[in-house]
């Protein structure tokens, strides 16, 4: 299991870092499936809490990604163009999606490990 | 409350995510679909299908009257063989699509899950009197072992039926394994791989699937899910009933017209339609597409010629063998066969390339014997 000291999780799966990185969580790339294209964020890009800011796609479906906390987008993970299947082995180190800077947290919802894991508990 | 098959507890203590599929339970993936997917086109995967449909045909000449409910001819297959075929509707249209099992004194026709209330109620306003059909269904498991190397696995355990012996569509039934008998053994299957098909009574499914399940670890086989089956059929170009057509679509429309055999003698339920059809020239073709990017086409979207919208996306998945997006779609037949293509995904048009189907064509086997004298 990987050490989540410092990430905060959303309702829709997102997890956001100590240093601002975006990701999805464990229990959605289990639900996903085989992860095969990303639409992500230009880097520049301005983002608000709860903004959809790309796609995910795998064999199963489509998904929105929605953005954990507002900021500006200034790295996305391009590695993920020819290795989408990171997000499934490890999604929360290189399967990361997006890495923010002047992080802006109004309208935020984020939980805490304990409560995610309660929200996904039982699925 | 969706029904459940006679393995359902296996699936679940292995871990599967169940889905709910034409009313059953059914496991849509157990590690992932990838590994599933490759496991088949390698080496081996098993499935449980037992949600299929099956009917037995018997009573007085059970082929006469299968032969009048089905557009290909069984005259073309002896006992002993299987063969895939259409059922349509009075105008046409596609009730099923089917294989129809010919045996000595009875047929047996397997259906779309989907479509078994359906079919069954179509078949029995249509029977030749004298004939008899029985929804055999429910007490019938159907365990699929696919793959290059399904027949090394499946082989050593039957007894009663040379497994290795049999020719592709033929099968041959009594056939005994893991302490269970009656089982019919088939060499069929919907993934494009050389593989196997067994009919179980329900009751001894279980100890089927263990047995098979045991003799697949030397080959590191998996069990696979309905996910991987779909990008398995996919790519080896078979349609799947709901998506690729329905009763709205003729055999032709869906590239089926060779299982339509118009001069069998007698006619069929929906013969003079199709005839029409044939004449006239269907209104659809059906073709493959090899999509640029990774992103994929799915069902329903549209698809463009230039500014024109020219048809609709009828399947759509990430082949894993060929690592791109691939697509089969229902086309205007006046559609020029070069005209350039494109599918709408989420409003961004996707260039799209006609190829021919299948996508995937397994690699041809060493004949163990010559094909004829030399």
């Amino acid at each position: 299991m990987a050490d989540l000291t410092g990430y905060r999780f959303t309702a829709s799966h997102e997890w956001v870092d100590g240093g601002s990185r975006v990701g999805i969580t464990d229990y959605a790339q289990q639900q996903l499936g085989d992860v095969i294209f990303l639409e992500l964020p230009e880097v520049g890009r301005t983002l608000s809490a709860g903004e959809r800011f790309g796609v995910i796609e795998s064999v199963k479906a489509a998904s929105d990604l929605y953005a954990p906390v507002g900021g500006r987008v200034v790295e996305v993970n391009d590695k993920l163009v020819d290795a989408p299947e990171k997000v499934n082995s490890d999604p929360y180190g290189e399967g990361w999606l997006m890495r923010l800077e002047d992080v802006d947290e109004t309208g935020a919802e984020l939980v805490e490990l304990d409560a995610y894991d309660a929200l996904t508990a039982g699925h | 409350m969706a029904q459940r098959t006679p393995l359902y507890d296996r699936h679940v203590a292995l871990g599967a995510s169940m889905v709910d599929f034409a009313g059953y339970e059914m496991p849509i993936q157990y590690s992932s679909m990838r590994d599933e997917h490759t496991a088949v086109r390698q080496r081996a995967g098993i499935f449980d299908l037992s949600h299929m449909g099956e009917v037995r045909i018997g009573g007085a000449e059970p082929v006469a009257a299968v032969q009048r409910l089905v557009t290909n001819d069984l005259d073309r297959i002896g006992e002993g063989h299987a063969q895939y075929t259409g059922m349509c509707r009075d105008d046409g249209g596609i009730i099923d699509d089917l294989i129809v099992y010919r045996g000595v004194d009875e047929c047996y026709i397997v259906v779309n899950a989907s479509r078994r209330s359906v079919d069954v109620a179509w078949m029995r306003a249509h029977l030749r009197d004298g004939a008899t059909l029985e929804d055999t269904s429910d007490a019938t498991a159907l365990i699929a072992v696919q793959g290059p190397l399904a027949v090394s696995v499946v082989a050593p355990l039957v007894s009663g039926v040379d497994v290795a012996a049999l020719r592709p569509f033929s099968f041959a039934w009594g056939a005994s394994l893991a302490g269970v008998g009656g089982v019919v053994v088939s060499r069929t299957g919907y993934t494009g791989e050389d593989g196997v098909e067994l009919y179980v009574d329900a009751a001894g499914a279980p100890a089927v699937w263990d047995a098979l399940m045991e003799a697949g670890r030397s080959v590191s086989m998996l069990p696979c899910g309905l996910g991987a089956r779909d990008t398995l059929r996919l790519e080896a170009g078979l349609r799947l009933y709901g998506q690729d057509m329905d009763e709205t679509v003729d055999p032709f429309s869906a590239g089926l017209g060779w299982v339509v055999r118009l001069d069998k003698p007698g006619g069929f339920a929906g013969s003079d339609a199709l005839r029409h059809i044939k004449e006239t020239g269907a209104p659809r073709r059906f073709v493959g597409l090899r999509m640029g990017g990774r992103a994929i086409a799915r069902h329903g979207m549209p698809v463009f010629s230039g500014d024109a919208q020219v048809g609709e996306v009828t399947s759509g998945t990430f082949s894993f063998t060929l690592g791109c997006g691939i697509a089969t779609a229902s086309l205007r037949s006046d559609v020029e066969a070069d005209a350039p293509l494109q599918v709408e995904i989420r409003g961004t048009r996707a260039d799209a390339e006609r190829v021919p189907l299948p996508f995937y064509k397994r690699p041809s086997t060493e004949r163990s014997e010559p094909a004829w004298p030399t």
